[in-house]
Formats: C-alpha cells, structure tokens, sequence
C-alpha cells in the first residue's frame, strides 16, 4: 500500500560507463544504471560482484577510470566524499564503523558534523551560534532516535551493543546527517528474521517519511523482491540485468547468475 | 452554588480552575519531559470530546483504547466520558484474534489507538468487527498513506472547529453526566471463559481514589510514574482516578524499554509495581554487586545485614538499639540512600505491591533500605481498592485491613466477601455472571479464599477454587506451594499438581536471567533456554531450591503432606501468546495440566525421563514445534514438625 502511492520523481543519479580496476583485477566494467528520487534502489549479485565497489564509486571512496557520474545535473569523472557528503549523500558500512567506546547519543551526533558551523573557541565556551547548534543538533538527533526506537540505549556504549542494534545506530548516524539518498552496504547482513523485519520497516519507513531515496546492497532476496522498486544485478563487476523486482524474478541471466549454468 | 466534582470530566475542571498551571502530565519526548499543566489537559480534552462529537461519537457509545501508556490516550478516556460516553482500555500486546472477542463484544465503533501497530491490528480484524468503523491515531509514523483512518490531530483540528460552531455543548455535555453513569469498562483477564466486562461508574472510582488518598494522606504534589497497562484496574485507579481526585501528576515513560531510566530521572513519590517488578530491580542490584569491586561489595553486604536486623524496625519507628541507629544513619549515607538513588526510589513516601505474592526476602530487603513498600488487595470488580497495609503495621503474609468504607467479610465456605461503594455496577450484557459473584445482601464474592488473622489483617490464601485436599484428606492449597518455589530467584514461574492425588509435584521455569548468570560464573556452556534448563547442574540447583521449600512445609502446621516430591524443569517459558498465562501473567492452571498431561503423568507414575513435542506461537503469530527430552528429578521429603501455624 505505501510503496504504490509514494510518487518517484525524476532521474538524479545517472552513472554511465563506469570501469575500475585494481591492477589487473576488473572490478567494475562499463556498468550504466541511474537512480531516480524517492525510490528503493537495489544492487544485487553474488559474492565479488562488485557491488561494494559500486557504492564506493557514488560516494566517492573509488574513483572509477572510465565513465561519467551525473548526480542532480552536475555530471563529473568521479565523486569526492566531502562533495558527496555535503550534497546529501550519506552511508553505512558492510562492517560497522562505529566509535564503539562512545555512547549511541555521541555517535549519532557525528553524523551532523557537517552542520556545526561555530568555530572550535565559540564551541568550547558555549555561548551564541555553538549553543543554538547545538540544541538544533540535538533535537534532530533525538528525532532519529525516536525514530529508529533507540531510545533505551541513548547513554549506552556502542561496544556493549547486540549486532543487530549496532547496525541500527548505523543507519541512526547516516540519518542525522539528513540525507537525501542514502547508500546502504548490507544493511541486514547477519541478522535474525525478527531483525530483518524490523530494519525492512525502517529503511521502508525512511523512504516514505523523509522521502530519503534508498541504494541497497542487499544479499536477502525475499527482502529485496519485497522492499525495492528496482534492481540492478552484477555478476563478475558487469551489469546482467536492470528492471523491477518481478522482471528480475524471471530473468533467465539472473537465474543463472545465481544457481550456475550446466557448460 | 458548590462545584460538584463527582464525575470525572468535572473534576478536571475543577483542577483547571483551582491549580491551572500546576503539572498534570508530563511525557518524555526526544529526550526532553514536556509537561502539560491542568489547564492544557482541559483545553486539550475539550478539543477532542468536541472532536469525536462532531464525528458522530454519542452518549452511551464505547470508545476502545488500545496502546502504551501515553498522554493523549489518557486525555482520551476524560474526552469519551465528557460525552457520556464509555472508555474500553484494552491490552496493548494482545493479538488480533483476542482484540475481536471484545471489540464485537462492546459494540466499538470508535477507537484511539496509538500508533501504525495498533493501526495495522485494527485493520485487521476490521472485517470481523462491523460496528468499528472510526479509528484515530496518536502517532503518524509510518502511516501516511492509510487513508481510512485519522490522525489524533485532525480529530483536535474537527473539535476546535465544532466548538467554535456550537460554544455552549461542552459545558452541556458534561451537565449531563451523572456520578452513577457508567465512566469506564474494563475486561477481565479472566482466568476462565470468555473475558467479561466489568462496568465501573464515576462514582466508585472516585469513592475509591478518595479512600486511597485519605488512608495515605495523598496531595497534589505526588508525582508516579504511569507504566502499568491502561487495561488493568490498578493503572486504572493510580494514574487516573487517584490523579484526577488528588490533582497529582502523572509521568508517561518514553517507552516500555526506557522504564527504569525513566523512574530514576522522575524520583516518584508514590509507586505501584508488581512484585515481579520489585524482583527484577533487585536481581540487577545483586548481579551489578557481584561484579563489584571487594571494597564495595564487603561495604553493601556489612550494611545489609545492619538493614535486615533493624531497617524496617526504623521505618515503623519502633525502639531500636542506639548501636544498631548509629550503623543504620552510616548505612544510609553510604549505601542505602545511593541504592534509593539507582532504583529511583529516593523520593518514595508510599510503595504498594499487589497481584502476586511477594518474597520474604525482597520485601524485607526494600523496607529494610527504607522504603516503605506495603501491600494491597483487590479486583477489578472492586477498583482495586478493597484492603491496605497502614504505615507501621505493615506485614509480609497479610494484604492489610479493610480499606475506608469497604466492609470485607469471611463467608461459610472461607470465601472473602465485599460490600461497598467501589464494588462494580455490573457485567456488560452479562446478567447471569453479575447475579452469580453479588449475594442477596451486595456482597461481591472475590472467588479467594483467606481469613482475619489476630490483628485485624486479611491473609489469603489462594484461589478458593483452587484449594482442594489431597487424597489422603488433608488440605491442598497450590498458589501457596508455588508462591514459596517462586520467592527463589532461580525460579520464574512454578505449577503444582496434587487435588486428589497422594502427594504433590511441580513444573518449574528457571528464571534465564539468574540461572544464566550463576551459569556463567560456574563457566557452564548453554545454547539457550531449553538447553539450559536440562543441565544436570541447574536441576541439582533447582532441587535444592524444592527442598528446602520441603523443609519449610514439613515445619508448618497442616501442610506437610503438600511437600514437593517430584517436579521437572520445563523446555519453554510459560506465555501469554500460547495461552499458558493470562495477559496479567497468571497461570491458567487447567490449561496447563491439559496440554502437558503427558508430562503430569510422567511424574506420578515415577518415571525418569519423558519426551514432549510443543507448539509455540513465535511474537510475528508463525508457530514453531519444540521437541525436548525432560529429566524428571526426586526431590527428598522431610518428616513434618509441624508446631509453626500455616
């Protein structure tokens, strides 16, 4: 019901033609996809597709050798991540990347680094522009916290944390930073299916409320097929297949890729 | 002319009028508590009995309320009644097939719920309900495409209007209340049957909010914490009807799982909890002081052990040595007051306890620190508000004695019997069950059975249903047994079998939390709970836990014989959602015996090991079999002494 009436806007990321190569090792090769606003975006494939490396090519990590990335209009050889970062791209990791000795408040707080304008001194007295920030800061945090239901966990540690919640804290951090595309690594790796539901819902729950457009690797085809609009398959760092959920599902390359052929 | 305050809607005015900006409520958001004065929660509820009147909402209709323990779902309740109409609180954790029985049942056409969960349940069961068509929500979150129901906004957004268009209907509609109006409905947990609904007029509520605050001496500067389900009685009579007669604030957590933070940072001074909560707090005190330092640790245990000698004695201003005052003012100033502080009990001036019997040692511990934890006794036919400890006469095996103008008598059959103001009007549509539980002369039958003891104090016994012989005669009272097997803290939940039989043995579910700690002290592996619970080391525990209650019954009077011969430690916790439990976590004892027949079995016939294949419903309805070999464990017996009286 709420992924039919949400309304998907206009192409904003448009990648064309990416190759990268590590050495000799081909990890992406000539890959075109784009990404339109609003919608759940899937990149799927089996283990060394090169579906990491694509995320670290949008937000900059990797800078591919070859192609074109077109992101709201500006197209450019390649991404950097404070640029990505400031035209509201954020993400999370495969492994959590976390300050696990930090509290779960400090950690979200990170992820709004890039809105504290006052200066270090302003900062460390507390007074004017850094206190006004700060209460700002704070309440957006706080949203995100009642958002994802991390409110009993505010004050503790993030190493003394269950996986699946450190995972939460994550995509809370990605969320301060109010993105508006949102590239997520593997977001339900490891997870029970109880957790999987939970974080299905939050991920779906981010795209309506915020209207956040949504990147997902993700290895849970049920998850995948339920949750994205559409799909893009890798297999050996080229596209196979692009389309939505029920296109792919029939895909005779994607068949393949995933159960092997008989030679 | 005098204000009359005898329903509740009138009461909140007159707190608007007398104390405007004095806290009514306050709910932690984002981090922050917000506060809403008396005067806000007036205009507030104004805008929403205005709100469901413009939407059609009419006296005598039922309003379902289902979710946490919010504001707006409080606020709620006074709307519905300001329009003559009657709340319906219901249990936020049923499931969907529960909820139907009594939606269908009270005829719910309108319902406030709190958020896309109770939402997407209403939807559900939508199609078997069909008088339920108006359901509102209090948060948005997820549910901005639903378009079949309305946000608690827009129903304030509808009120407003409606008030502004007709300006004289809500002081109407509150002159039309009467204080022998029906204000709430609450259904029964019922450990039998179908749940029955327990018709409650403004009048009792408010007759038993006043006693209460009477008996306590309760002002408008008490401050409790509202976290109990708003479908049970007690939350019921503790964050509405004693909040709305005293003018006290109330503070709703920010969630279930924030709780105990939430409890610290208010500091309240009037606190109900079960006792399993009272147990849980205290578990985590001892687990964090075995893992102290030896400093700390030796400085908490010299200082107990001055508390259990003369702590409660203090707090019931009895004599006391001078020696043992000295140590105890010491104690306090370094470990009782910071331990009041971690529970969020430094500012308490009244604790209650009821709904289960509380362990020896956990009341005495709290009151022993200086809380003064007391106990209470009643149903949700009385308001709960039938019996109460008074300050320094506080016991552990009594509920108290009877409470202002409630009359408490012991029938022929032992039964305990009430008569009074708080007793309900009726059951919903239930004529024959109203007939059958009051008696010709207005006593309510509470179905327990207890006696007097010498000092006036009501003692229970248990169940008077429940309570049998065994099949040599003597007198078999399983809560009684099963209370003694759950005061130990490896022991969560306990079922005694024995009506008719020639002895008496248990079911027992571990407590994972304190099993699974002196598990890993003791570096014993386990992969879960059922795991667990087979470990020979956790049944030699176990069985010295039964042996000793053995001993304690072989030394009172009367009980000897309903020692504890056989038991088993169960695969899987007793639950609600596979009907073991009702909703309030009390055994349905017929059930249990039913559906593990093979295993009651097992123990009176003597064998050493049976097999049991179980269904259990997972929290998403999917349903799972657990199959798991159990390993019926003797227990030794001891001859009785028998001089102590049960």
């Amino acid at each position: 019901m709420s992924i039919a009436a949400r309304r998907i806007g206009d192409v904003i990321l448009k990648l064309d033609n990416i190759s990268l190569a590590f050495g000799g090792v081909k990890a992406l090769t000539d890959i075109s996809f784009d990404v339109r606003e609003h919608e759940v975006r899937a990149i799927i494939g089996p283990n060394g597709a090169g579906k990491s490396s694509m995320l670290n090519v949008i937000n900059g990590v990797y800078r591919p050798q070859h192609g074109t990335i077109n992101f709201r209009g500006k197209e450019r050889r390649d991404m950097d991540t404070h640029e990505a970062a400031e035209n509201g791209i954020a993400r999370t990791f495969q492994n959590i990347a976390l300050f696990r000795g930090m509290s779960v408040l400090d950690n979200v707080m990170t992820g709004r680094n890039l809105r504290m304008k006052a200066s270090f001194i302003e900062q460390a007295i507390w007074v004017g522009r850094a206190r006004r920030e700060e209460l700002e800061n704070r309440r957006r945090v706080e949203e995100v916290i009642d958002f994802l239901e991390i409110q009993h966990i505010r004050k503790t540690p993030v190493g003394r944390l269950p996986y699946g919640l450190q995972k939460r804290v994550e995509l809370a951090r990605a969320l301060a930073a109010e993105p508006s595309m949102l590239l997520l690594d593997e977001p339900m790796a490891g997870m029970n299916v109880e957790e999987k539901q939970d974080m299905c819902r939050f991920v779906l729950d981010v795209n309506e409320q915020y209207g956040t457009t949504i990147v997902l690797i993700e290895h849970d085809m049920g998850v995948v097929m339920d949750i994205s609009d559409r799909v893009v398959v890798l297999d050996y760092g080229k596209k196979i297949a692009d389309g939505t959920p029920a296109e792919i599902r029939a895909n005779q390359a994607v068949i393949d890729a995933y159960l092997g052929v008989a030679h | 002319m005098e204000e009359l305050q005898d329903t509740f809607p009138r009461l909140l005015l007159h707190h608007a009028r007398v104390r405007p900006t004095h806290p009514a409520t306050r709910e932690k958001d984002l981090g922050i508590w917000q506060t809403w004065t008396w005067g806000d929660v007036a205009a507030e509820v104004r805008a929403l009995a205005c709100g469901l009147a413009a939407q059609g909402f009419k006296r005598g209709m039922h309003l379902a309320i289902i979710g946490d323990n919010r504001p707006r779902l409080y606020w709620s309740m006074c709307a519905a009644q300001a329009l003559g109409g009657i709340p319906v609180p219901m249990y936020q954790d049923a499931p969907a097939a529960d909820i139907v029985f009594v939606l269908n049942d009270a005829e719910i056409a309108y319902a406030i719920v709190e958020d896309q969960e109770q939402v997407d349940k209403m939807l559900e069961v939508q199609s078997q309900v069909p008088t339920l068509a108006h359901i509102y929500f209090d948060n948005d979150r997820g549910l901005r495409n639903y378009h079949t129901v309305t946000s608690y906004e827009r129903l304030l957004e509808l009120g407003r209007e409606f008030d502004a268009a007709h300006p004289s209907f809500y002081a109407g509609a509150i002159a039309q209340g009467a204080a022998d109006d029906i204000a709430i409905m609450l259904y029964t947990s019922g450990t039998t049957g179908k749940p029955k609904g327990v018709c409650q007029t403004h009048h009792a509520l408010i007759s038993a909010a006043r006693g209460g605050i009477e008996f306590d001496h309760l002002t408008a500067g008490e401050s409790i914490l509202s976290y109990l389900p708003m479908a049970w009685v007690g939350d019921n009579l503790f964050s509405y009807a004693q909040a709305m007669v005293a003018g006290f604030t109330i503070n709703c957590p920010e969630s279930g799982d924030t709780v105990m933070t939430d409890l610290r940072e208010i500091g309240p001074t009037y606190y109900f909890a079960p006792p399993r909560v009272f147990e849980n707090l205290l578990t985590q005190v001892m687990i964090r002081m075995e893992d102290a330092s030896a400093i700390k640790r030796g400085l908490f245990h010299h200082f107990m052990a001055v508390a259990r000698r003369s702590g409660a004695e203090i707090l019931d201003g009895k004599a006391v040595g001078l020696g043992d005052r000295i140590q105890y003012a010491l104690g306090n100033v370094l470990v009782y007051g910071p331990l009041r502080n971690v529970l969020g009990m430094s500012r308490i001036r009244v604790a209650y306890t009821a709904g289960a019997a509380i362990g020896p040692d956990l009341f005495r511990f709290y009151r022993s620190i200086g809380i003064n934890l007391k106990q209470l006794y009643g149903q949700t036919e009385t308001c709960a508000y039938v019996c109460l400890q008074p300050d320094g006469g506080v016991r552990l095996d009594t509920v108290g004695v009877p409470a202002p103008n409630v009359e408490v008598k012991i029938g022929d059959n032992g039964e305990v019997l009430v008569r009074g103001p708080m007793l309900l009007k009726e059951y919903y549509k239930r004529p024959d069950a109203t007939a059958e539980s009051i008696d010709a002369d207005g006593y309510f039958r509470t179905g327990d059975a207890g006696f007097f003891d010498d000092a006036g104090q009501l003692k229970i016994i248990d169940r008077s249903k429940d309570v049998g012989k065994l099949a040599n005669g003597s007198m078999y009272a399983p809560n009684y047994i099963e209370n003694k097997l759950k005061f130990f803290p490896h022991i969560k939940e306990a079922v005694v079998f024995g009506a008719n039989r020639d002895g008496v043995c248990a079911f027992i579910n571990i407590d994972i939390g304190s099993v699974g700690n002196w598990a890993e002290r003791r570096g014993i592996a386990y992969s879960g709970y059922a795991d667990l619970a087979q470990k020979p080391e956790v049944r030699q525990l176990l069985r010295e836990c039964v042996e000793k209650v053995n001993a304690e019954l072989a030394a009172e009077h009367g009980v000897a014989d309903s020692q504890v011969r056989r038991f088993l430690i169960l695969h899987k916790e007793l639950d609600p959602d596979d009907d073991e439990l009702t909703r309030t976590r009390k055994v349905r004892r017929g059930f249990v015996a039913e559906k593990y027949a093979v295993l009651v079995d097992a123990l009176f016939s003597g064998k050493k090991v049976e097999h049991i294949e179980t269904l259990v419903r997972l929290e998403d309805g999917r349903t799972n079999m657990v199959a798991a070999d159990l390993v019926l464990e003797d227990a030794t017996t001891y001859p009785p002494t028998g001089k102590l009286a049960a």
